[in-house]
């Protein structure tokens, strides 16, 4: 995983008792008229972290960063930043300041003007105005287009100077709406990192609102996955994809294979999972709680699962047997869709180490393959 | 077929230019004939023209016309753009669709029912406390209470096309409601607030019934003028008076169009450059 090298390489504030979390949201709820938007959610964000909100359209994320903001104003609930209650303090006055998904930058403003905006709001002397503007505007690589307007600016340049407008007024926490949601792909890419690197310099919390997951994963420390107006899951982008704890959470991040099944049997370790369609067992490392008897889940993703020509000598768990149906081929990697005997389809990503002869792929359309996988890649999920 | 169709579009172009110009050619060229009776060509002079200078009571009502105009269109301005805020930004206060439904009502209210109404209320108010005096007042009055409409409407739909995000990053960066509104809703606005400035200057201009119901003794708007003096015969001063006019305005349409164009341009070189970096 991408995600895993920065969760690992900062500390981990809320594994430890000790720390007092830097925003906190207690029994947050926002209803529009009859509409709950965000329903009684609690959260801890530390200092210093890249938290990301996660979730489809109409989840609730935007609202409770609008929250944060001081856009709307709570239905019940309170949110406390920096251990002072922030519920009722209009967006004036917190020490909070937002990059938004269209940046919002002043149309009738230069780039210098836009940035310095907030500082001139603050009352601070000319000089330093000056001194910090152009700081910034290095920082962000705009000092030589600080006298364009926003309409003589290309996308990426107007996302920077949004950036840098937002970080002017050093905020105790940074919010960001969509941040690179209007960028191409090979421009995400690269702010993404610049984001992680300045995040990681400035040391401001950031909280990110996104629907894109591999936005999620690769930049930040923790995730809330959200669905409907509360938080499905909590976790590092590793916990969320390796770990989830529902369906939903499997199936949003990521692609995964679900199969549904009954509880057979279990010892200290292993669970093993009754599949009635696939009319074969599958053994797998304990991960939810569930009785003898009752109906589970089991999610495998689909990098997990070894692709072969031959039946597998050495094990005969978690052994499958399809045909080739269909081949995305992604360059990096192939995704095949293996037709299973009763018309089920099961999805392998088998990465492309070697250079194909004659351009053929490790299994061709219409082959007979084997699909197996440990106990241990697998998740069961009784939700 | 292709060819067909273009003779036929070229045919209804020509004959719809001149239904809309012929009359006004007309009129430019009868504007300088010397004859005193208008349909009679008595050749070219430009005598009326100096009637038209020289009578006293012409520039009067131009004079009166003119500063109803402009009281008009900047109270209006101000008037309307507060009611397209109200309605635009202060969310779904309680009689939200009622007072947006009355504000448009002047717009499709027949003219003779608003210049009556407001005549009656003058008159009322007049025997109540005094005032108003029926004259230029009164006029002004009249056209700021429909031109208002006309305004509230073009605010209306500039703010709803305006992102409220630029409010709300003004409010994030520090910036107490009233301060948003001078830094950022006005300075964005103002093109709108032009627009509706010129509408306004335009139509009370232009208006003939609600002023001659709402006019005083002593105060004859130019339109009021025209009329009542073409009433008694197509006159050819009047001609001259129409002549002046079109120029005017021609010339500010060729202005704004010359203005307009401009800014485009440099729009496109902005883009471009914005492509190129």
């Amino acid at each position: 995983m991408k995600g895993e090298a920065v969760a690992s390489s900062v500390n981990r504030p809320w594994l430890d008792p000790g720390q007092t979390p830097f925003i906190k949201i207690q029994g947050v709820t926002k209803s529009f008229g009859p509409f709950v938007a965000v329903d009684n959610v609690d959260l801890d964000i530390y200092q210093g972290e890249l938290f990301a909100l996660l979730g489809g359209s109409g989840c609730g994320k935007t609202t409770l960063l609008r929250m944060m903001a001081g856009f709307e104003t709570p239905t019940s609930g309170r949110i406390v930043i920096d251990g002072i209650d922030m519920t009722d303090v209009p967006p004036y006055e917190r020490p909070v300041n937002m990059m938004f998904q269209s940046y919002a930058l002043f149309p009738h403003m230069t780039v210098e003007k836009n940035v310095a905006y907030g500082l001139k709001r603050d009352g601070l002397p000319k000089g330093e105005i000056d001194e910090r503007v152009d700081a910034m505007l290095s920082m962000v690589e705009l000092s030589s287009l600080s006298k364009r307007k926003p309409h003589q600016l290309s996308g990426g340049q107007r996302q920077r100077v949004a950036l840098a407008r937002s970080l002017v007024k050093k905020p105790k926490v940074l919010l960001l709406d969509e941040p690179l949601g209007a960028l191409d792909k090979r421009l995400r890419e690269q702010t993404q990192y610049e984001l992680m690197d300045l995040q990681d310099r400035l040391g401001i919390t950031f909280v990110v609102v996104t629907h894109d997951q591999e936005e999620a994963m690769t930049l930040s420390t923790r995730i809330a996955v959200m669905d409907a107006g509360s938080f499905m899951q909590i976790g590092t982008p590793t916990e969320i994809y390796e770990y989830p704890e529902s369906r939903l959470v499997a199936d949003f991040i990521g692609s995964t294979n679900m199969f549904e099944g009954i509880v057979h049997q279990q010892d200290e370790e292993h669970v093993i999972v009754k599949v009635a369609e696939l009319d074969a067992d599958i053994m797998i490392e304990h991960s939810a709680a569930a009785a003898d008897g009752s109906k589970v889940w089991v999610a495998v993703r689909p990098e997990k699962i070894i692709l072969s020509p031959s039946e597998p000598l050495n094990t005969d768990i978690n052994v499958l047997r399809g045909v080739v149906d269909d081949i995305g081929y992604f360059g990096n990697s192939s995704t095949y869709r293996i037709r299973l005997e009763n018309d089920l389809i099961v999805q392998v990503t088998h990465p492309n180490q070697s250079r194909p002869r004659d351009a053929r792929h490790v299994a061709e359309w219409e082959d007979v393959v084997y699909l197996s996988w440990e106990p241990s890649s697998g998740v069961v999920l009784n939700k | 077929m292709q060819g067909k169709r273009s003779t036929f579009l070229l045919a209804m172009l020509s004959f719809g230019m001149a239904f809309l110009y012929i009359p006004m050619v007309l009129l430019v060229i009868y504007s300088f004939n010397k004859s005193k009776i208008v349909p009679i060509w008595g050749g070219f002079s430009t005598r009326w023209y100096k009637v038209l200078f020289e009578s006293e009571d012409v520039w009067a009502a131009v004079s009166l016309s003119l500063k109803i105009a402009v009281v008009n269109a900047t109270f209006a301005t101000l008037l309307g753009a507060l009611a397209g805020l109200a309605l635009v930004r202060f969310g779904r206060f309680r009689g939200r669709t009622l007072f947006s439904g009355m504000i448009t009502a002047p717009l499709v209210m027949p003219e003779v029912i608003t210049g009556l109404s407001l005549l009656l209320f003058f008159i009322g108010l007049k025997g109540l406390i005094g005032w108003p005096e029926r004259g230029f007042t009164t006029i002004t009055i009249a056209h700021i209470t429909f031109s208002m409409a006309y305004v509230a409407v073009i605010i209306q739909s500039r703010l709803a096309g305006m992102a409220q995000d630029l409010e709300e990053a003004a409010q994030d960066l520090g910036a107490k409601p009233f301060r948003v509104l001078t830094d950022i809703t006005l300075p964005l606005l103002a093109p709108g607030m032009l627009a509706g400035w010129l509408l306004s200057f335009t139509l009370s201009l232009d208006d003939l019934v609600i002023a001659s119901f709402t006019t005083g003794p002593g105060s004859t708007t130019l339109p009021i003028l025209i009329y009542s003096r073409i009433r008694l015969g197509l006159r050819p001063d009047i001609n001259a008076l129409a002549t002046i006019i079109i120029l005017v305005v021609t010339i500010g349409v060729l202005i704004f169009g010359w203005l307009m164009l401009r800014q485009a341009k440099q729009r496109e070189r902005d883009m471009h450059m914005a492509a190129k970096s």
